[in-house]
């Protein structure tokens, strides 16, 4: 479970998130939506502690994200994240891209870290590419492969920001069925997205982020359907 | 006796013994030299400023005073405070440092150009500081400024024959030695030039072969 409470974030002067909580269950799909600039990155940073937090805690598994004493490099093993931007490794092929994190930081044998590779790999349709470099690949296809990467490390949670926002329109569909299949299998996901269709059918919640805060929290059906609140309703008309 | 008149086969050799001293001077600097550009360039495109601006100050003065007049500085301050270090250490430390000012902007420039996304992509796994910078920065930087990197290797190669002012035979030193000796220094220079130009020819082609294998990534 993710436990987000009452979290502030400042850069410098610039009040970002203000005052933010939020839980996420198990197996749950949560969506974020919300304006640019809301918030919905640097909240996801500070899930996983790439970015620092000044007020509030978050916890992952009842462990506290951002104590001095937590291990956080142990902790991200559990959080996959995979962001706008594709973050191809561009000096190593696909498989290596894939095997980097098993190796280095779970430890495992070539043999083994390859296993792992070449099933998470064959898992988002990428069987086929193995020894090419991801200048080789689409940008959907790379999309998967940041997916891949991050499956590896078999994660308790997957964060997705916006992967389909870099994409030409006719390669979004293979990276949302990506995502589809693992809310299928189970897996707890929180992913911020532009994408109103797609986040009303795989979405368990959906929280609407505007200036920094939640502003509206629920069913996909209450929040698309029958919004609360003005600005959510305003924010639903101008992406629709 | 070949070429001209009194050039003999013991003169090549001698030069050829000069050349071998070139490029041990070469090998070492060169490798100081990275090694604390490294360091440096790591330490310059990621600490605050307190930590970056002194070092960059530090290796500015490096940078801008002839490295003639650091070699015989240096060299004297060795015999004034009686180190009594060899003079092929002094050399070699001089043109490392002197490499080394040159090699931190070249990492610095390598390292700030890798993305920041991609480093954190790096660390989201869960790679430690070191093991992203050794896995992604590192490989990543060094195919970026790699053409900068040689032309500093074949600089530093030239370089070395100033070395002759702190009274070391490399090259070119050995070559005006033969040079008194036979009176022809044309053809003596070309011999030089020769050596010269078939010590560095290596590491240009190196460098063209390893771009071109890493253009097809
Ligand atoms: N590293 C940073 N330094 C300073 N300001 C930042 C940084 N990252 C984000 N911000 C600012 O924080 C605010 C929230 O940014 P964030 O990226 O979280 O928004 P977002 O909801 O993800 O928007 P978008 O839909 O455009 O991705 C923005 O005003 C942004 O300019
Ligand atoms: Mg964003």
């Amino acid at each position: 479970m993710i436990e987000i409470d009452n979290v502030h974030k400042h850069f410098g002067t610039l009040h970002v998130l203000k005052g933010v909580s939020l839980n996420v269950k198990k197996g749950e799909v949560l969506s974020m939506i919300g304006g640019s600039g809301s918030g919905k990155s640097t909240m996801l940073m500070c899930i996983n502690g790439l970015e620092g937090i000044q007020k509030g805690s978050i916890s992952v598994d009842g462990i506290d994200v951002h104590a001095k004493a937590t291990d956080l490099n142990k902790l991200r093993r559990r959080i996959g994240i995979v962001f706008q931007q594709w973050n191809a490794f561009p000096h190593l092929t696909v498989l290596e891209n894939v095997m980097l994190a098993p190796r280095k930081v779970l430890g495992k044998s070539k043999q083994e870290a390859e296993a792992i590779a070449v099933q998470q790999l064959g898992h988002v349709g990428l069987g086929e590419k193995l020894r090419a470099f991801p200048s080789r690949l689409s940008g959907g296809q790379q999309q998967r492969m940041a997916i891949a990467r991050a499956l590896a490390m078999s994660p308790d949670y997957m964060l997705f920001d916006e992967v389909t926002s870099a994409l030409d329109p006719q390669l979004v569909g293979e990276v949302l069925d990506t995502l589809r299949m693992l809310s299928k299998e189970g897996m707890t996901m929180i992913v911020v997205t532009h994408e109103m269709r797609f986040a009303r059918e795989v979405s368990d919640r959906v929280a609407f982020f505007c200036q920094g805060q939640i502003h509206e929290l629920g069913t996909p059906e209450q929040i698309f359907d029958s919004p609360q609140k003005p600005e959510t309703a305003d924010f639903l008309r101008s992406v629709l | 006796m070949f070429f001209g008149a009194s050039l003999s086969w013991n003169d090549i050799l001698f030069m050829l013994s000069g050349a071998v001293t070139t490029i041990a001077i070469t090998l070492a600097s060169v490798a100081i030299g990275t090694s604390l550009g490294v360091l440096f360039g790591l330490a310059r495109a990621g600490s605050p400023w307190w930590i970056s601006w002194p070092i960059g100050g530090i290796l500015d003065i490096f940078r801008s005073i002839p490295l003639l007049i650091q070699l015989v500085l240096f060299n004297s301050f060795n015999s004034m405070f009686r180190l009594h270090w060899p003079t092929y250490l002094v050399a070699c430390l001089c043109l490392g440092i002197y490499a080394a000012a040159f090699c931190t902007e070249i990492v610095r420039s390598g390292v700030t150009a890798v993305p920041t996304t991609t480093r954190r992509a790096a660390r989201s796994l869960g790679l430690t500081w070191f093991q992203e910078v050794v896995s992604i920065t590192l490989p990543m930087a060094t195919r970026i400024v790699f053409p900068s990197w040689i032309g500093l290797a074949l600089g530093v190669m030239k370089d070395t024959a100033l070395v002759l002012w702190i009274g070391i035979v490399e090259l070119l030193r050995s070559s005006q030695i033969v040079t008194t000796r036979v009176q022809e220094p044309l053809l003596v220079l070309s011999i030089a030039g020769l050596i010269y130009f078939l010590m560095s020819f290596p590491i240009a082609r190196l460098g063209a072969q390893l771009e071109k294998r890493w253009r097809i990534q």
